[in-house]
């Protein structure tokens, strides 16, 4: 691990502008224009507010807290997925996409043919996914159902399939976001040992989870958010410890 | 940042992978199987060929030689250009996955499905070229630079509109239904079914304000004559660059929204 931090937020805030109002459709939008102007300018979300970190290379960060704290978001915009409303962001290296729930990426499309296209959109080249095809599938532990379309498969299939993409890439920062929570028992200690050997390979691991064992066990520091901002950064079995008896003692 | 510099340098394979990847996908999501695809856009224009022949010619009685041909030569070019822009409202929507989860090129989805299309019409372009020897005519060489040439305005022009389209729709999700219903009316007043001398004169002036009257006349007489009249084809391709400029800008200014919205 060296200390130039890979990412970096520096008084980061974000605000959803919520959209709600806009599904009415074009035409509702029209007729009542001045209405639906004054609604967009005064209804927005703050997600996100002065939050700063760093994280360096080849470190594996943890982030805790209740669900609506704005660990998602986080990770959306380390992702360069989402741009933050205030403040600066800075990251170096290759991204892996965004390891969520209900991955996968289109759903009438088989696992095997899921594989390939994520293994592209990735960066890797067509040939490299083929070639690595039957030990992403092998790993998956999916077998005959990866050449299933994907809207079949549950939640924790999603998860392993995801997984296993990822695996066969080598990204320098890797983004996990709840995956390992619906898998089974099995496949999550599969998981972990293979992160555990991207950071052996110096890989930088961004991991948002729920549990405080698996963020113990494999992170070096972690971040607990709380309402939106930073609440404690810091070695992850104090912040966890932290964390529990907060929640034990309301 | 050294990142740049790296994602530059591998740009345009990944480019193009990612461009085979989507157009594939884009198939497979849309026809189930590619060959019904293609049988697909080639019975469509048929059929409407059949459909106006009977109704203009065989009940109308318009004045028209090979009109059967005539119909053939424009409708396969629209039928090319509706298909992208019918579809192009949904093709962020239907790729909400992936805008969420990766930061890629957007504009790329809206490329694929433009070019998915498009190959489809170059694949039909042998029917034509079969329907017309059934009518005794010979299919000129400049076929073999005038078919990539407005190929390419029309590229430009259906991806100007498709990004266009795409990005609002995020923001309003009804736009499909309002597309379908403009192009059909973009269909009866542009000069497909009839030919742009049966306008009247004092509207045919009209006609150069239709961007895609300058490029569906085009298509007809290069299939028909060999020729394409320069005024045309340079009209078609100034339109072309103008709703590109504006789709690829309104999309540019929407982009980072994207993954928030859906
Ligand atoms: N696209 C969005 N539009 C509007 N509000 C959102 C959007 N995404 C998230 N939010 C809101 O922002 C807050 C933080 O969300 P998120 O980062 O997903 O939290 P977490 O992952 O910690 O559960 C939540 O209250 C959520 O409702
Ligand atoms: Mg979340």
């Amino acid at each position: 691990m060296s200390r130039n931090p890979l990412i970096v937020f520096e008084g980061v805030s974000k605000s959803y502008t919520l959209h709600y109002h806009f599904t009415g459709g074009i035409k509702n939008f029209l007729f009542h224009l001045p209405s639906y102007i004054r609604k967009a300018r005064s209804s927005s979300y703050c997600a996100l507010k002065d939050v700063s970190f760093e994280i360096r290379r080849g470190e594996t960060f943890g982030i805790i807290g209740k669900n609506g704290a704005g660990k998602s978001t986080i990770l959306g915009i380390i992702a360069g997925v989402l741009k933050p409303t205030r403040g600066k962001v800075a990251v170096g290296g290759r991204i892996s996409p965004l390891l969520e729930l209900g991955a996968g990426f289109s759903f009438e499309l088989t696992g095997r043919e899921n594989i390939l296209l994520n293994g592209i959109i990735l960066g890797l080249t067509r040939k490299k996914v083929l070639d690595r095809m039957d030990e992403i599938i092998e790993f998956s532990g999916l077998g005959e159902f990866v050449d299933q379309p994907i809207r079949t498969y549950s939640s924790g299939m999603l998860s392993k399939l995801a997984f296993s993409v990822v695996t066969s890439l080598d990204p320098e920062i890797l983004l996990i976001d709840e995956i390992l929570a619906v898998g089974d028992l099995n496949f999550q200690q599969k998981c972990l040992e293979k992160m555990m050997s991207f950071k052996k390979s110096g890989v930088t691991i961004v991991f948002v989870s729920h549990s405080m064992k698996q963020v113990e066990q494999i992170c070096d520091r972690a971040m607990w958010l709380e309402n939106h901002v930073v609440r404690a950064i810091g070695d992850p079995g104090t912040i966890t410890g932290e964390y529990s008896s907060y929640w034990k003692d309301r | 940042m050294t990142n740049k510099k790296k994602v530059k340098s591998r740009n345009l394979g990944y480019f193009k992978d990612l461009a085979i990847i989507l157009t594939q996908k884009e198939m497979k999501v849309r026809y189930k199987n590619s060959f019904l695809g293609y049988l697909w856009s080639v019975l469509n224009p048929l059929a409407f060929a059949f459909v106006f022949f009977v109704a203009f010619q065989v009940v109308m009685k318009i004045h028209m030689k090979d009109y059967v041909l005539f119909l053939i030569a424009g409708l396969f070019p629209w039928q090319n250009f509706t298909n992208s822009i019918n579809a192009s409202p949904m093709v962020f929507l239907m790729n909400s996955t992936l805008i969420k989860k990766v930061n890629f090129p957007r504009h790329i989805l809206a490329l694929t499905l433009v070019l998915h299309d498009s190959v489809h019409f170059v694949l039909s372009i042998p029917v034509i070229l079969f329907f017309m020897f059934v009518y005794h005519r010979v299919p000129s060489l400049s076929l073999v630079w005038g078919v990539p040439a407005l190929l390419s305005v029309q590229i430009l022009m259906t991806y100007g509109i498709a990004l266009f389209l795409a990005s609002l729709n995020l923001f309003f999700r009804d736009l499909e239904r309002l597309t379908t219903i403009l192009t059909t009316a973009l269909f009866y007043f542009t000069p497909v079914i009839y030919s742009e001398t049966m306008v009247p004169d004092k509207y045919r002036v009209l006609l150069k304000l239709n961007p895609f009257a300058m490029l569906m006349i085009s298509w007809r007489n290069l299939f028909l004559n060999g020729s394409i009249n320069p005024v045309y084809a340079g009209a078609a391709l100034g339109y072309g660059i103008l709703f590109f400029c504006l789709g690829y800008f309104f999309y540019s200014k929407l982009a980072w929204k994207f993954a928030e919205v859906l």
